[in-house]
């Protein structure tokens, strides 16, 4: 084997602290390393995960029968706008960082970030964000005017609490976490590359993570922008959205959903850069069409874009602009096929292993494409007009949340579980929680595009014994009550497996990419001393194969 | 930085935005549009304009490694962009005299916001600046001049956009 690179030590140098000399709590308040904060990130999706699943549950129990009252509609009204700004916010976006910011300078062949202390800065920022939010509940009340807070709900005259302004300070202040990270990750996938990994060879994680950087710093000013004007009208009382003041309620739709739109790609793409690899390791093939996924990402993100007024079909825009918007939602179809296509033809042929990660890939397929389907009926402005607001968009927004996002994360979690924590998740308890949440989503979400298109209005707090009515919203709740099951499940798996589970190695999937390429797992202080040059796209594969001390079974 | 100019970018045409947004609605005062000083605010934007290049001419001293033009010509740009902000303030009191405040009327909020939040970007800059200064005297060496210039020049091409959409365009309005 040829000479190795040498991997520069970070422009300053390591603390004193490392993963082996144990510190206490002052380890990880101080931490700048990537990996801590990464898991740090982690956790506090985890905590948040346990916050929101439980306003739903109680969402779920009010829903099972008509007429109930379980629940008073105000906290119902403020339950189901904290578990939606929770999920989007300190749920998926932490869960996302946290993945990006451990995983990328290690797929990358880094030692660190570009700049540590910020990176410990953008977590801090999204972590304050969201106690901010949450201290609503002992400020007076917890916000209650939907997540997206639509005008004039989210005015002073209908919702008098200080909810709204937490809400308000909250986001500014995680947002401001969210855009600093994703500096932090552009600039470090641009100059932290090993020498031989040019962009066109960079695993597609972090393709997809470096197109969604660039996705939140467009996308964050547009919300901050909101945020400010509503803060200035809820304190300073001026009347950007207040109409009787002679404001505009439209004007915060358009500036939220200019915002909301790009989000909900924000969301999905880092998931479809974890399938991606996971896909190619448990096919033992390489990706199909590397470029298409690539491009389609690219794609996609300037899409984003273009397609923010169908969330607006039901204002009364006009047919002109709500035919463009239409047309252009549609078109997003067509790269989100693309993928959909590219990685069933991974599958294609290939060796499959069918472990948790992939099975939890393989549900993605299915349910994102479900989706993804339900999607592009919402894009049809007759349809809208009939199912907007109601149940069906629920579960439409739930297939895609869940169904996508939150599959590709949990295969993620099974994936890198080990290189994090150095064990194995117990394979047993990995599909027990795999088909216990599967099964319990389904049951809980399928149903409700029945109840849409029977219509159920979204957001009420309780509903007349009308035919089917019942029925379904318990079979929603019984759905809902296997998927909480689950998710304890699967703290206990953490908790038990990150402590006593079968001991990981290095390498326990044989797979492709640099992160496995670490001496140990977890990964030293300093990730790596040297790496031979890489040229392959599945660069770790690539050093295997010349090293050939490796059974691979490609 | 220039990343940080992305998104900062963003964030202002989201507000250019919703300023042009407003003065299409119904509830704009327009003959409050009147009132601005168009030949005042034109000055202090060419003083604003101006710091850009003072700013270049000190970079420019510290690129060919002659600490005093570097000094001179931040302190001038310093000034200018305080010159700026009172013309600003000064703009902003008789606003206030002649009751057109930010919770008063819809033009007065977006004419408030939209300044104030360029405005508040110009007192960073200065802050910034100040701080290069203070460098430049105790070490006569600082290489963040490059990226601190970067971002005046940032605030001064957004301020040539909002002195357009605020003062210029609405004299070719009929009204």
């Amino acid at each position: 084997m040829g000479a190795t690179i040498k991997i520069p030590d970070p422009a300053s140098p390591f603390p004193g602290l490392g993963v082996e000399n144990e510190q206490g709590l002052l380890q990880w308040l101080a931490a700048v390393d990537h990996k801590l904060i990464g898991i740090m990130y982690l956790v506090m999706s985890l905590i948040f995960l346990l916050l929101g699943g439980v306003l739903a549950l109680l969402m779920r129990i009010q829903l099972a029968v008509p007429m109930n009252h379980f629940l008073p509609p105000e906290t119902y009204d403020q339950f189901f706008t904290m578990h939606g700004t929770t999920m989007i916010f300190f749920v998926a976006m932490p869960a996302i960082f946290g993945f990006a910011v451990y995983f990328v300078p290690l797929m990358i062949g880094a030692n660190e970030m570009a700049f540590p202390r910020l990176n410990a800065f953008g977590f801090w920022m999204t972590f304050l964000g969201g106690v901010l939010l949450y201290f609503s509940f002992v400020a007076g009340g917890a916000p209650d005017a939907g997540w997206f807070n639509y005008a004039p709900l989210n005015e002073r005259n209908y919702s008098f609490h200080s909810g709204i302004d937490y809400y308000a300070m909250g986001l500014l202040v995680s947002g401001i976490g969210s855009v600093v990270t994703s500096i932090n990750l552009i600039v470090t996938v641009l100059h932290y590359r090993i020498p031989g990994m040019r962009m066109n060879k960079l695993p597609l994680f972090v393709w997809m993570v470096f197109v969604n950087s660039f996705l939140v710093l467009a996308a964050f000013p547009s919300l901050n922008a909101a945020l400010a004007l509503l803060l200035l009208d809820r304190q300073l009382n001026a009347h950007f959205f207040n109409t009787v003041g002679g404001g505009s309620a439209l004007l915060w739709q358009h500036l939220f959903w200019i915002f909301g739109h790009p989000e909900v790609y924000i969301l999905i793409l880092p998931s479809f850069g974890i399938l991606s690899e996971v896909f190619q390791v448990f096919s033992r093939k390489p990706i199909f069409g590397y470029a298409f996924v690539a491009a389609s990402s690219v794609a996609i993100a300037l899409l984003a874009f273009g397609v923010w007024a169908h969330h607006m079909f039901a204002v009364g825009l006009g047919n002109t602009v709500n035919s463009f918007f239409s047309a252009s939602s549609m078109l997003i179809g067509i790269p989100t096929g693309v993928k959909i296509f590219n990685w069933l033809a991974t599958m294609h042929g290939g060796k499959i292993r069918f472990a948790t990660p992939m099975l939890f890939a393989i549900a993605f397929l299915i349910e994102f494409t479900i989706g993804g389907l339900s999607g592009i009926a919402f894009s049809i402005v007759p349809i809208d007009w009939q199912l907007t607001d109601t149940y069906y968009v629920v579960a439409h927004l739930h297939y895609v949340f869940i169904g996508g996002t939150v599959s590709g994360l949990f295969a993620g979690l099974f994936y890198w579980f080990p290189k994090m924590t150095g064990r194995m998740i117990d394979e047993r308890g990995g599909k027990w929680f795999f088909w216990l949440w599967t099964i319990g989503f389904n049951l809980t979400f399928l149903v409700q595009h029945m109840l849409g298109m029977i219509g159920m209005p979204r957001r009420v707090y309780t509903y007349p014994n009308l035919p089917w009515y019942g029925t379904l919203n318990f079979i929603s709740t019984a759905g809902a009550i296997l998927m909480s099951v689950a998710g304890l499940l699967l703290v206990y798996l953490i908790w038990k497996c990150g402590r006593a589970g079968r001991t990981a190695g290095a390498d326990p999937w044989n797979a492709y990419t640099l992160e496995w390429a670490t001496k140990t797992s977890p990964p030293p202080m300093k990730n790596f001393e040297e790496l031979p040059p890489v040229s392959d796209r599945r660069a770790w594969w690539e050093i295997k194969q010349k090293t050939n001390h490796d059974d691979n079974r490609k | 930085m220039q990343l940080v100019i992305f998104t900062e970018a963003f964030f202002f045409l989201c507000l250019i935005m919703s300023f042009i947004y407003m003065a299409y609605h119904t509830g704009f005062e327009r003959r409050e549009l009147s009132r601005l000083d168009i030949r005042s605010a034109g000055v202090y934007t060419a003083v604003l304009i101006a710091s850009s290049f003072t700013l270049h001419l000190a970079e420019r001293g510290y690129t060919r490694g002659k600490p005093g033009v570097l000094k001179g010509w931040l302190i001038v740009t310093i000034v200018l962009g305080a010159v700026f902000l009172a013309g600003q303030g000064t703009e902003y009191v008789r606003l206030i005299r002649d009751d057109i405040t930010l919770n008063g009327s819809v033009f007065g909020a977006s004419f408030f916001t939209l300044t104030g939040f360029h405005g508040l970007h110009v007192l960073v800059g200065l802050v910034i600046l100040g701080i290069v200064t203070g460098l430049a005297f105790l070490r006569d060496r600082e290489s963040a001049i490059g990226t601190v210039a970067m971002y005046w020049h940032f605030v001064d091409v957004v301020w040539i956009f909002v002195f357009t959409v605020v003062y210029v365009l609405p004299q070719f309005s009929s009204v």
